[in-house]
């Protein structure tokens, strides 16, 4: 089988890998102190920017935006500009983040600390969702404390003439504070209500100035890409999809769990890897990228490498890489009226194809669950899911929209039976 | 009017910000404000954190209200949020929050009245999926739930009257 934890989780079974020792001793930090003592000939920011690039890292945080390039669209200037991470871990199915805060919060830091270097931005936020408060929280910020006791970070930081200050915030529960530009307002103390685009971040982000926000997997990959070359992290996964990802496999598996292997595995190998599916069940479908991702049948996902290519190919999306596995005998409208309940309770209530229109998904999936459907819902559902696709000023309404097309094409027989039979389950 | 030990707080916060940007610390704010106040919030609380902040008191309850880990009424001491999202559902969390709620005499989104427990109204995923089903017990994670740990829990609760 493939190896796993390669980069990120390289250090996961050292004693305590949360430690300033064991990263230490792994090489942590390293990367930071080469820079700090020889920014000009081998470790500029283009040069960064450069490797970044060229290890083809995307973004980890859903939407895989290359890296190299977010932060090449930082302007040129003298005001100040600022590097965001999105601790904001919600996407429903997805909890690497979360491992990433409890077991190597100094690659995350020293990742924040070298892009902060790369972007030009001399402080940091690491945005981190309020209900991480007591377990990852008091972590990460000791994880801070202890690089300012090295002196990693400050002002003129080891004589070299860098600063980079960085600080940990604490948000208060709201799912929409994931979309950088809500995270943003909600870090300025507003509502977390997405912003329209243009402009973006690296022109108008953080307080009107230069921003750059990446997600806590893509900043906690930057140490070991920039300290092995880009070639060392390309050489894992795809020509397309590069470098590995964590993996978090949750539902209907015997072995749930994060798990870091190359893009490109086969979907069975991850499968094999997560225990294969409980109770010696047969497959029946996948959510393979956080509920927001559209679900695939068995056959389709069964075909499908799990990279950036191959699920678009099949009409969905790699996301946060959070595989969902849902077991044979499961309901798909209950399923599908769960995921609804969700965008409903946590539309952020700007954009009224969204605020309104998944109140109408819900109580459409609600009324046929209780026996109360009619035959033209079905259509009506994928009506209104189109209607809120592509309207919306974020992507949460595309995010609402697409379970519902998605659940409707391929289990069209599962929600026509329950109106048909008045609420009864085909799945029962 | 606001005691030392939370004004400290605040200007721990406050201090992160850039002069000026103290707007940034309400979030801050009201975490500690709530902490100190039994879980919830009251108008009179958020008008001192406004005040003490310097800001407009609608920017303090627009922040309040947004947010679920805010509560603005009385509350239970204990919190109880049972995620019921996808990946728990698969895993039956449907049937521990129902069995929480007939132990508890209480719905989703209620307090006992006694005063002891609160069972939040959980809509979000908690990013554990690879433990569930799951729950938060006064922000501790617990993961890999079934019946017979949840009743564990509440009865090593009820046996302990702090």
């Amino acid at each position: 089988m493939t190896d796993l934890n390669q980069v990120i989780f390289s250090n996961i079974n050292d004693q305590d890998p949360w430690s300033v020792q064991a990263y230490l001793s792994s090489g942590g930090y390293q990367t930071w102190k080469s820079i700090l003592t020889d920014k000009i000939n081998k470790y500029s920011p283009e040069m960064i920017i450069d490797t970044v690039s060229k290890s083809g890292l995307r973004g980890r945080g859903g939407a895989g935006f290359p890296t190299g390039k977010k932060w090449s669209f930082m302007p040129e200037s003298s005001q100040q500009k600022y590097i965001v991470c999105n601790s904001d871990e919600s996407e429903p199915g997805t909890c690497h983040d979360r491992d990433i805060l409890k077991y190597n919060p100094h690659a995350l830091i020293e990742g924040m600390a070298i892009a902060g270097f790369a972007t030009g931005s001399t402080v940091g936020y690491n945005y981190v969702r309020g209900e991480f408060m007591v377990e990852c929280f008091p972590r990460i910020e000791q994880a801070l404390h202890e690089a300012y006791e090295l002196e990693l970070l400050g002002t003129n930081i080891l004589d070299s003439g860098i600063n980079f200050n960085l600080h940990n915030f604490l948000g208060a529960g709201a799912y929409i504070c994931g979309e950088e530009t809500g995270l943003l307002e909600s870090l300025e103390g507003k509502q977390g209500k997405p912003r329209f685009k243009p402009p973006f971040p690296a022109n108008f982000g953080l307080y009107g100035k230069p921003t750059t926000v990446n997600n806590t997997q893509t900043l906690a990959s930057i140490p070991k890409i920039i300290q092995n070359g880009a070639d060392w992290f390309s050489s894992f996964g795809t020509e397309k999809s590069p470098g590995t990802i964590i993996f978090s496999v949750s539902g209907h598996v015997n072995k749930p769990g994060n798990y870091e292997l190359p893009l490109g595995i086969s979907f069975d190998e991850l499968l094999a890897y997560a225990g294969g599916i409980q109770n010696n069940k047969s497959l029946k479908a996948v959510i393979p990228g956080g509920s927001s991702t559209k679900v695939l049948p068995a056959d389709i996902i069964q075909s499908c490498t799990m990279d950036y290519e191959s699920l678009q190919e099949a009409g969905s999306a790699l996301g946060t890489g959070a595989v969902i596995v849902i077991a044979e005998g499961t309901c798909m409208v209950e399923l599908l009226k769960r995921i609804s309940r969700f965008y409903f309770a946590e539309n952020c209530g700007q954009c009224t194809p969204c605020r309104e229109g998944t109140g109408w998904l819900y109580r459409i999936l609600d009324r046929i669950t209780k026996g109360n459907g009619k035959i033209n819902d079905l259509e009506l559902l994928v009506d209104v899911a189109n209607r809120i696709e592509g309207n919306t000023i974020c992507a949460f309404g595309d995010a609402a929209a697409w379970p519902i097309q998605s659940f409707i094409q391929h289990f069209f027989n599962e929600f026509e039976y329950m109106v048909k039979n008045r609420g009864k389950s085909m799945a029962a | 009017m606001l005691d030392t030990k939370i004004k400290n707080e605040i200007d721990h916060w406050i201090h992160k910000f850039p002069e000026g940007k103290q707007q940034s610390a309400i979030i801050s704010s009201l975490h500690a404000v709530q902490h100190h106040n039994e879980g919830y919030l009251t108008t009179e609380l958020m008008i001192d954190v406004a005040d003490y902040l310097d800001i407009p008191k609608i920017q303090v309850f627009e922040v309040a209200t947004f947010y679920s880990m805010f509560q603005t009424k009385p509350v239970g001491q204990h919190e109880i949020a049972v995620c019921t999202n996808i990946s728990c559902m698969l895993r039956g969390s449907d049937n521990i929050l129902q069995h929480i709620e007939k132990r508890l005499n209480i719905k989703a989104g209620q307090s006992t009245i006694d005063g002891k427990y609160f069972l939040k109204n959980e809509e979000e995923c908690l990013a554990a999926c690879t433990g569930a089903p799951m729950m938060m017990l006064d922000h501790h994670y617990i993961e890999n739930l079934d019946i017979k740990t949840v009743d564990q829990i509440l009865n090593d609760l009820e046996n302990n009257n702090d």
